[in-house]
């Protein structure tokens, strides 16, 4: 039953299998395995049960309501779910239980989805490696001594391990693409605003992007379709039709130009990456591609222009966080005490870290200097990205410099943050992008392919990906948990 | 103590906040209804839950530009919002969603009329943003164990407009405050209630010698939140300040807090400790493109302004400034005006004196049994436009005395009735019939034989009493003009 979510549609149509039995399945491999992973945060157990027999019902009477229908995935625990906790994380909302769905959550109802559960994540969003979750780290289920990334660690290994079938992610700095990468698995960051971010818990507001985890290009154009377009209440939601990404898939890359970056070949990067990626490129052209170089020469500025701006924005939207109307309360003497004494107590160290960060870039005096420059920084890498996309249809890349890493490999924030100099840019132009498995290091683990396209361009990123891992083998290997 | 008596000229500036009155709150979808139960109008927006997005309403949008183009501003191709951050436990993102560097609108201008003329105040800028809730402490502030927050208030939509320094006094102070109000109540963008906190001042508040070019430093005041606070606050302070300066100390650059109930100020922070609100442009929402369409759309549509209503109708009808200046406390109040005068005198020019005559009334009667500067209560007045001027007409046309009128007018106010119905039932009808009143003066005049000997002995003075002898005996409904007429002819019959 571990097979992607077009498969099992295709199979509750033909009446082989029953989306309970199939939930069924998925809980008990998560209540057997679970325990390794970490994946989840919480399981609603009696939700997807109830969820996945009222799904039975439609397919029986053969009118399910759409490819979702029945289709047993995971949401990362910052998407807002009425009822259910959603902890983003941290000890701050540990007993926080939302009265309203997400947008996101809203149409996966709708669309007959199964939710099994809650996944982990590092604290509000803040993280390549899903170590910092307030509860409990996450492991890859390729290796359970390294991370699985982050900070969308939780829903990348509930698809690698066979513990969801699909899930959804948010993407800020690369927290989608890269645990993709990390776990083999493909994961997709939309065009920021194709996805509506109500009921997604903030981390930096102009970044944010919700996207899906999946088994194959294919479930990922399902569960694009199934949340994309507009939503009238986020303002920063695109106005645009939503294409039928699946239909779109098999029409191959023959006459697409590709463009390769010599700024996402760095030194230092893994020789295996490299390699597996080039060869990627080679394949890509071999189903009639054209490569062409461009030049993303603000790239090494974008690392330092995401760290100014993320903080900024991350500090004034956990400022709500101070024990007043909801989430983690320490008494004090007086209110100024109460909330200090909160916030002490409910943020991590990672999360303390930006909040000082980001206040500080934001501070009178120094605003200019840093908040506005590195939106300046940002204006140019748009300007860049348009730029070569109006030479190439699509730009391809390593989604990370290196293969996943031990648990505490990377104490210093640093060298952890390097983790997403691939992926940041997409955030800060607002591109789409997607990592689609292309090999594993010679120790084993997965590696992805990047393709970034030009906004609201989802459907060539996907055809490519799509091309690509039909001429590919990568996605027949599973990692062995049990 | 008058300016002229001291060797300071005093410069002050206001930031008015109003509540925009739309049906539902700023960034969200909420209601805005004034009193109901605490925390009974809020949603997960409003409350700044985790994963809430603003969305901007358009309504007051379009107020802004409203009041915006009624000011003379210039309104903004684009504007934008910026998020403000202080943390208090009555707002819940702790920060505020305000516009910073990108207003509405700017640079527009007031005038006011003060005594010996006209003056034009410098408006520099008009924003939108967003209210806080309120807080509820059990006792004060300083000994409550507990306090409660109310977020009924929380994202209620508000203007903030910001003078120049350009006010010389605090009576100009309240005067900018008072053709304001009436600015926006006239354009039905708020309903001007400073009680209920819809319309809440700040001042700045600095003096200078006299002559100098150079400001003097500045002091914020809080809390000023009716005409006459604004101006005994402002009074207050330039006094203090000028009192500091005569003793030679410096005036500290703070924020002051008006007690009204002690008359005083205090202070409440200095600039030391001001806040660093760390403006940075909302990432939630994008920048608002104003089309110039709509602009045009809502310019064309302004009503004409208090000052402009007060002008003309005192040029058109002759009513004095102060009959106009009375008028103009409320949006409802002139349309009631208006609307009387057209029924009364569809053709203009036909009785000179109705304009004032109605003025009269509204002023005397009226006003005495409504609040005038409250909108609803004017517009849902059971005595409506097209009543009053049943009654002027039963005066007019001698069917009923003034006096009775009065009364008739607290009858229909009781009641909802028109006039006619009321004089019919209780029969008010003036006397007029000449020999109906021929035989109740004869019986007036056979009872007061006295009065008569005097009136004959040249006591003119004792008609005036068989006057009243009649209208009492007909208990005032008697044309007074009629009963005069009579007795005379038959006083000077014998």
């Amino acid at each position: 039953m571990h097979q992607p979510i077009h498969e099992l549609t295709d199979a509750y149509r033909r009446g082989d299998l029953t989306p309970s039995a199939v939930a069924e399945d998925y809980l008990s491999r998560i209540g057997a395995l679970d325990g390794k992973v970490g994946a989840y945060l919480t399981v609603v157990r009696e939700q997807a049960l109830t969820a996945a027999r009222e799904s039975d019902l439609r397919w029986r009477a053969g009118s399910p309501r759409g490819p979702l229908d029945g289709a047993p995935i995971a949401l990362k625990d910052v998407m807002c779910t009425a009822g259910v906790r959603t902890t983003a994380g941290s000890k701050m909302l540990e007993r926080f239980v939302p009265p309203y769905n997400a947008t996101t959550v809203e149409r996966l109802r709708a669309a007959g989805a199964v939710i099994l559960g809650k996944t982990n994540l590092d604290e509000f969003a803040m993280g390549s490696s899903t170590e910092h979750s307030a509860f409990h780290p996450t492991r890859n289920p390729w290796d359970l001594a390294r991370v699985p990334g982050g900070s969308s660690g939780g829903s990348a290994a509930a698809v690698a391990g066979g513990l969801a079938a699909g899930a959804y992610g948010s993407d800020t700095g690369g927290s989608i693409r890269q645990p993709a990468a990390f776990c083999g698995v493909v994961g997709l960051k939309p065009t920021y605003g194709r996805v509506s971010r109500y009921g997604l818990i903030a981390l930096a507001s102009s970044l944010d992007q919700i996207g899906p985890f999946a088994q194959d290009v294919t479930d990922t154009a399902i569960l694009l379709g199934a949340v994309a377009g507009h939503d009238r209440r986020d303002a920063t939601s695109i106005q645009a039709p939503v294409p039928d990404y699946a239909a779109e898939l098999s029409k191959g890359v023959a006459g697409l130009t590709l463009g390769l970056p010599d700024e996402y070949f760095i030194d230092g990067m893994d020789p295996d990456v490299e390699r597996a990626v080039r060869q990627a490129i080679d394949v890509l052209k071999g189903l009639g591609a054209r490569i062409e170089r461009v030049a993303l020469p603000t790239t090494r500025h974008s690392l330092a222009a995401y760290y100014v701006i993320l903080p900024a924005e991350a500090s004034s939207n956990l400022a709500r966080y101070d024990g007043v109307k909801f989430g983690l309360r320490v008494a004090g003497r007086d209110l100024v005490e109460m909330e200090s004494r909160s916030r002490s107590a409910g943020f991590g160290a990672e999360v303390k870290r930006r909040i000082m960060l980001g206040t500080y870039a934001l501070s009178a005096g120094y605003y200019d200097a840093y908040y506005g420059k590195a939106q300046s920084v940002r204006t140019l890498v748009r300007r860049e990205f348009a730029a070569a996309f109006a030479r190439v249809d699509l730009i391809v890349a390593p989604t990370t410099p290196n293969v996943a890493f031990k648990h505490g490999e990377k104490e210093d924030p640093l060298s952890m943050y390097l983790n997403d100099v691939f992926t940041i840019p997409g955030n800060l132009s607002g591109i789409p992008g997607i990592s689609v498995p292309c090999g594993f290091s010679a120790t084993g683990l997965p590696i992805g392919l990047q393709v970034l396209g030009r906004p609201l361009d989802e459907a060539r990123v996907l055809r490519a990906a799509y091309a690509y891992e039909q001429a590919t083998t990568w996605r027949s290997r599973r990692p062995e948990l049990a | 103590m008058s300016p002229a008596a001291t060797p300071y000229e005093t410069v002050i500036g206001l930031e008015v906040h109003a509540q925009l009155s739309t049906r539902s709150k700023m960034f969200c979808g909420c209601p805005t209804t004034f009193g109901a139960r605490p925390n009974t109008q809020t949603c997960p927006v409003c409350l700044g839950l985790p994963g809430v997005l603003p969305v901007v309403n358009r309504r007051a949008v379009e107020f802004g530009i409203r009041t915006a183009l009624a000011f003379g501003c210039r309104v903004n191709e684009a504007c934008r919002f910026a998020r403000k951050h202080y943390y208090y436990p009555d707002m819940p993102k702790n920060y505020q969603i305000s516009q910073y560097e990108e207003p509405l609108a700017e640079d527009g201008f007031l005038e006011i009329d003060i005594e010996g003329g006209a003056r034009s105040i410098g408006i520099q800028r008009l924003h939108l943003e967003e209210d806080v809730g309120k807080l509820l402490h059990e006792g004060t502030l300083e000994t409550a164990q507990a306090s409660l927050v109310d977020f009924n208030r929380s994202g209620v939509a508000l203007m903030e407009t910001v003078s120049r320094p350009e006010l010389s006094s605090p009576e100009e102070a309240a005067a900018y405050l008072r053709a304001f109000r009436a600015v926006l109540v006239f354009l039905g963008v708020c309903d001007g209630n400073m009680e209920e906190g819809s319309l809440r001042c700040d001042a700045n508040v600095s003096i200078r010698p006299r002559g100098s070019a150079k400001l003097g430093t500045k002091v914020e005041i809080k809390n000023l939140n009716s005409f006459r606070n604004v101006q005994r606050a402002l009074e207050f302070e330039v006094r203090r300040q000028a009192q500091a300066l005569d003793a030679g100390e410096r005036i500290a650059q703070e924020t002051r807090l008006w007690e009204a109930e002690r008359g005083y100020t205090r202070s409440m922070r200095s600039k030391e400790f001001a806040h660093d609100y760390r403006y940075f442009p909302e990432p939630d929402l994008v920048p608002l493109q104003i089309d110039r369409r709509w602009v045009e759309e809502i310019r064309a549509g302004l009503p004409e302004l208090p000052r402009a209503w007060r002008q003309r109708v005192v040029a058109q009808y002759g009513l004095p400034p102060y009959d106009a200046e009375v008028l103009t406390q409320s949006r409802a109040l002139v349309d009631y005006y208006e609307a009387a005068l057209r029924e009364w005198a569809p053709a203009s020019g036909t009785a000179a004196d109705r304009p004032k005559v109605l003025s009269n009334w509204i002023m005397s009667e009226l006003l005495r049994v409504l609040p005038g500067d409250d909108e609803q209560a004017v517009r849902g007045s059971p005595i409506p436009p097209r009543h009053l001027v049943g009654l002027l007409r039963l005066i007019e046309n001698s069917t009923i005395s003034g006096k009775i009128a009065k009364d008739v007018f607290q009858k229909m106010f009781d009641s909802g009735q028109d006039a006619p119905t009321i004089v019919e039932r209780d029969g008010l009808t003036q006397v007029a019939d000449e020999g109906a009143l021929g035989q109740v003066i004869d019986s007036v005049m056979a009872a007061n034989s006295k009065a008569i000997e005097d009136y004959r002995r040249g006591k003119k003075e004792a008609k005036g009493a068989l006057v009243g002898q009649v209208m009492k005996a007909t208990r005032g409904k008697a044309n007074p003009a009629l009963v005069n007429r009579l007795l005379e002819d038959k006083l000077s019959q014998t």
